[in-house]
């Protein structure tokens, strides 16, 4: 599975944002954290922002803050906004290959998604917290 | 999983007519063989479907089985059932080890969001652990997403089990 740079960078803002939906987080913290540049995380954090999931405060260095609804709100809902395959998986594979092989390739990838989309549709921030703070547990 | 400590005390203050409820209001029990016609009549109203015969061989199986590997609780509120949980521990199933098994857990809608579900699958991993389980398992249609948000709610992840399928033609 292909999961784009600007998803990842979506998925790490919200989820340290919603690890404490009370502070304000630096993105320029956030952008050194996780070694993305600045600019594409800006890009990253006005789509969240649109998406209502992110408040994000202007002044000195930026900010922004968790404010959406971690217990109802998927992965899949983060991730719905930057990609479009994972959303619809192409089931109408059968008509678009002329070949046998190509077909039975896309049927194998399309089993994939198909898994992939069950998961993220699951899993909520709240859920995804519950995670990182057992991982933090076992390792800082 | 966290064990559930939270249990019915005679000595709670009555709460506000108008307070949502709390999982303390419900008592997690065992099922009984009084239960059976409310059982079917909950699961009717969940599922859309009466199957009472279904129900009432359900329940004959799991007091017939003498070993305690079955398991069937009911959330009781007011002398009305309000949800259920069936479980089950299962020796090498598909070659995997021992394991407690969930195969149902149902709420009624009126009940919901009051963490009764969350109750009922504490207690029973807590009888899955005294039984020497160190895992809890269960099996699901995956476009069932209430069911499925609420057991990863739980801290449940993708076993090492995949489920396969072919047409019959
Ligand atoms: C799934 C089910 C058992 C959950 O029961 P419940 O008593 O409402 O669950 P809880 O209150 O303990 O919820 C625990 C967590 O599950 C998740 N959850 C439960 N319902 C949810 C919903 N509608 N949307 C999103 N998450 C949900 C939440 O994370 C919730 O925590 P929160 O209340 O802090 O948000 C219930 O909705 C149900 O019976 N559904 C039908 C099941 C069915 O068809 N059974 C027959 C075949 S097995």
């Amino acid at each position: 599975m292909n999961i784009q740079k600007s998803t990842v960078i979506a998925l790490c803002s919200v989820l340290e944002a919603a690890l404490d939906p009370d502070k304000q987080i630096s993105s320029a913290e956030v952008a050194e954290k996780y070694g993305i540049s600045p600019h594409h995380l800006a890009k990253v954090l006005r789509r969240l922002g649109r998406a209502g999931l992110l408040e994000s405060s202007r002044g000195v260095g930026g900010g922004y803050r968790f404010c959406g609804n971690a217990k109802r709100t998927t992965l899949m809902d983060v991730i719905a906004l930057f990609e479009d395959k994972i959303v619809e998986p192409d089931k109408q594979f059968e008509k678009q290959y002329a070949t046998a092989v190509e077909r039975a390739i896309a049927q194998v990838l399309v089993e994939i998604d198909e898994t992939a989309k069950a998961v993220f549709n699951s899993i909520t921030i709240a859920t995804m917290i519950g995670l990182i703070e057992r991982q933090g547990r076992s390792r800082p | 999983m966290k064990a559930n400590n939270k249990t019915k005390t005679a000595a709670a203050p009555p709460a506000p007519a108008s307070a949502p409820d709390t999982p303390a209001d419900y008592l997690i029990r065992p099922v009984r063989a009084g239960d059976l016609e409310k059982l079917i009549a909950v699961d009717a109203q969940i599922t859309g479907i009466q199957k009472a015969e279904y129900w009432r061989q359900r329940f004959r199986g799991h007091v017939a089985r003498k070993d305690q590997s079955s398991h069937f609780l009911v959330a009781e509120k007011n002398s009305a059932i309000e949800g259920l949980i069936i479980g089950e521990i299962r020796d090498w199933e598909f070659g995997t080890p021992p394991c407690g098994w969930v195969f149902g857990i149902s709420v009624r809608p009126e009940a919901r969001l009051s963490g009764v579900a969350t109750r009922l699958l504490d207690a029973l991993c807590a009888s899955f652990r005294l039984a020497g389980m160190t895992k809890v398992r269960t099996l699901l249609v995956s476009d069932d997403l209430l069911v499925m948000k609420f057991y990863r709610s739980q801290g449940m992840m993708a076993a090492p089990i995949i489920t396969l399928e072919r047409k019959l033609d």
